[in-house]
């Protein structure tokens, strides 16, 4: 079965161009991790490809294309993903929100009936998540780590095939991150990831395979010692940094 | 001892109390005038319920639910005024402003008492399901959709107003006699119809508390809180709105059914935008997210309602919008969250004393 195959995407906002032309193949059981400095267009391409902006190109996932389809549909043919800030059911406990989760394809008598129990595969991503022993708090009152946990949670009983995380770790302690990169090598070995990410140390210890994207375009792909060996990146990198210190010296004279 | 304790048996029992109150207490203890107006303020009731599902738990601020309760109302009195005329006799305000000879072609099913009685829910429903598609497909939300809610409600009541002869015009649909044979100035009829009336009240809570329960309830608060979130899901959230919104509009239209019998009228000033707002701000005060204090808002605001209109004309109006404002802004869940809030303060109240050791030691 064929992973996510992206071909001559182009998003464009009032005449900005955020995604100018990525080709992008992430093979089934990878684990991607796409960096670049902000505005490189990494959460474009996210949206683009489940339904929140229109796009040109193609994205195909196993083969099925998803652009023009809307955002519910897509989300259906297995595809899911968290947002940068943790966007859980506050005021509906960690069970209901990955009920929920589990239930898109449920016939009418189904929702109509009350819950009874834990279904099998919610309790399952209970226990792959650790929120076991919170399942019937509300999900507002948890720490910000365990939502993003939890919003994984409900990215398993979904069972999505293709699972794009936005920033999950920002805001986590190390133990966090730890568990969270462990967690996302788990999952991988079934299913296929993408992460979007700044953390550079998490990206060294985690990533399977990665792709540099600036200004809208592919930079430059492959392991992390490929990557990080490349001139080009290092010189977008240091060159950001130079160009995001005179941006400084600018607001500073302002 | 867990069997008194669940929610289900404390549901169960509040029922029961309910029963009691409205089928033994009141009819002892109301005067007959009395009764009807309980009878009355049920009714607003009842459009409460529908409101707490579809604004309390889905987010939907209905402000115009005089839409759905004027088409139950006026399906049932269409065909009480056709039964009262008689076979082959017109509705008597045809007569005095129509020219028309015989009944409109529209009035005519409604001749059919199973065609009128269905009416009064599916109707509702139907415009409730077509105007809902195209709102939440759409993606209106909001104040947006509180506002085109209200204008329809505007634009039902002008309606009905410019069609005298048909509709009656502004005086509405009066001085309705008979409701399926029984005579209504008989005071035994009229306990009757009270009955119905409270029979169809704790039935559609049952039905509505076993909605707000279901997963489909838990689905709509997520829709209502996170409605992009629940599109990631893979639901459409359209869908899972629109069947709050339909179920609202159906027991706002069974209401006004129920209201024509009681009363013994339906007209424009009925169902057009302000008493589309009272019907919201009942459940405001009580507390829209919650069953019992949607219900028992609706009839407090009802009964002050007319309890005040009568001393102070003028002043209810605004005593009444004040009171809107001051619930939303001030006690959103209304007073159904008063007990959680005092329960929440005790609860802190007596944390405090623990922790400040905790800090000392610090």
């Amino acid at each position: 079965m064929s992973g996510l195959e992206i071909r001559r995407l182009r998003v464009t906002f009032d005449g900005f161009t955020a995604v100018d032309g990525v080709d992008l193949d992430v093979r089934p059981g990878d684990l991607r991790f796409l960096i670049g400095p902000n505005g490189a267009g990494k959460t474009t391409l996210v949206d683009a490809v489940t339904g929140l902006v229109k796009a040109e190109g193609s994205a195909r996932f196993g083969g099925e294309e998803l652009l023009g389809r809307s955002v519910h549909r897509i989300a259906r043919s297995g595809i899911g993903r968290t947002f940068q800030t943790a966007t859980v059911f506050e005021e509906l406990t960690v069970l209901q929100n990955l009920d929920i989760a589990a239930g898109a394809g449920r016939g009418v008598w189904t929702m109509l009936r009350r819950r009874k129990g834990v279904p099998e595969p919610v309790a399952r991503a209970l226990e792959t998540v650790g929120l076991t022993e919170l399942a019937d708090s509300p999900a507002g009152t948890l720490a910000h780590g365990q939502k993003q946990w939890l919003e994984i949670g409900m990215l398993l009983v979904q069972d999505v095939r293709l699972l794009l995380l936005d920033e999950p770790v920002a805001g986590m302690s190390h133990d966090e991150r730890q568990a969270t990169g462990e967690l996302l090598q788990r999952i991988s070995e079934e299913r296929t990831v993408v992460v979007i990410e700044h953390d550079m140390d998490f990206m060294r210890s985690f990533a399977r395979s990665v792709s540099v994207l600036h200004a809208g375009k592919v930079l430059s792909e492959g392991t992390v010692a490929e990557v990080q060996a490349d001139p080009k990146v290092q010189e977008v990198y240091l060159g950001h940094a130079a160009a995001e210190a005179t941006a400084d010296v600018a607001v500073q004279e302002a | 001892m867990n069997l008194l304790k669940g929610p289900s048996a404390r549901a169960a029992a509040g029922f029961a109390g309910a029963a009691v109150v409205l089928f033994a207490i009141a009819p002892l203890a109301l005067s007959d005038f009395r009764l009807g107006l309980l009878a009355k303020y049920l009714c607003v009731a009842i459009v409460a319920v529908g409101i707490c599902l579809a604004w309390g738990r889905g987010g939907l601020l209905t402000l115009g639910q005089g839409v759905f309760f004027g088409l139950g109302g006026y399906a049932m009195a269409m065909h009480l005024k056709i039964a009262d005329a008689g076979p082959g006799n017109l509705p008597d305000f045809m007569q005095l402003y129509g020219t028309a000879t015989e009944l409109p072609w529209w009035w005519k099913p409604f001749a059919n008492p199973l065609f009128a009685l269905a009416a009064t829910v599916l109707l509702p429903m139907a415009v409730a399901a077509l105007l809902g598609s195209f709102i939440f497909r759409r993606r209106v939300k909001g104040a947006y959709f509180a506002i085109l809610s209200q204008a329809l409600a505007a634009a039902f009541a002008i309606w009905l107003i410019g069609q005298q002869a048909t509709t009656g015009g502004t005086n509405g649909l009066t001085d309705i006699q008979g409701f399926f044979g029984y005579a209504l100035d008989d005071p035994v009829n009229q306990r009757m119809v009270y009955f119905v009336i409270a029979a169809v009240l704790l039935l559609l809570m049952a039905l509505a508390r076993q909605l707000i329960q279901s997963r489909y309830g838990e689905l709509l608060v997520a829709v209502r809180d996170s409605e992009e979130r629940v599109r990631f899901l893979g639901y459409d959230p359209a869908n899972v709105k629109l069947v709050a919104y339909v179920v609202a509009a159906g027991m706002a239209g069974l209401a006004g059914a129920l209201f024509v019998p009681a009363v013994g009228i339906i007209s424009p000033a009925l169902i057009g935008i302000v008493p589309s707002i009272e019907f919201v701000i009942g459940a405001a005060v009580g507390g829209r997210a919650s069953l019992v204090g949607a219900v028992l808002g609706a009839i407090a605001v009802a009964w002050a309602k007319t309890a005040l209109s009568e001393e102070f004309p003028a002043a209810w109006t605004y005593f009444q919008g004040l009171l809107f404002i001051v619930a939303l802004a001030f006690l959103p869940g209304g007073l159904a969250s008063l007990a959680g809030i005092v329960r929440r303060r005790r609860a802190a109240a007596e944390k405090k004393p623990a922790v400040i050791p905790v800090g000392e030691a610090a």
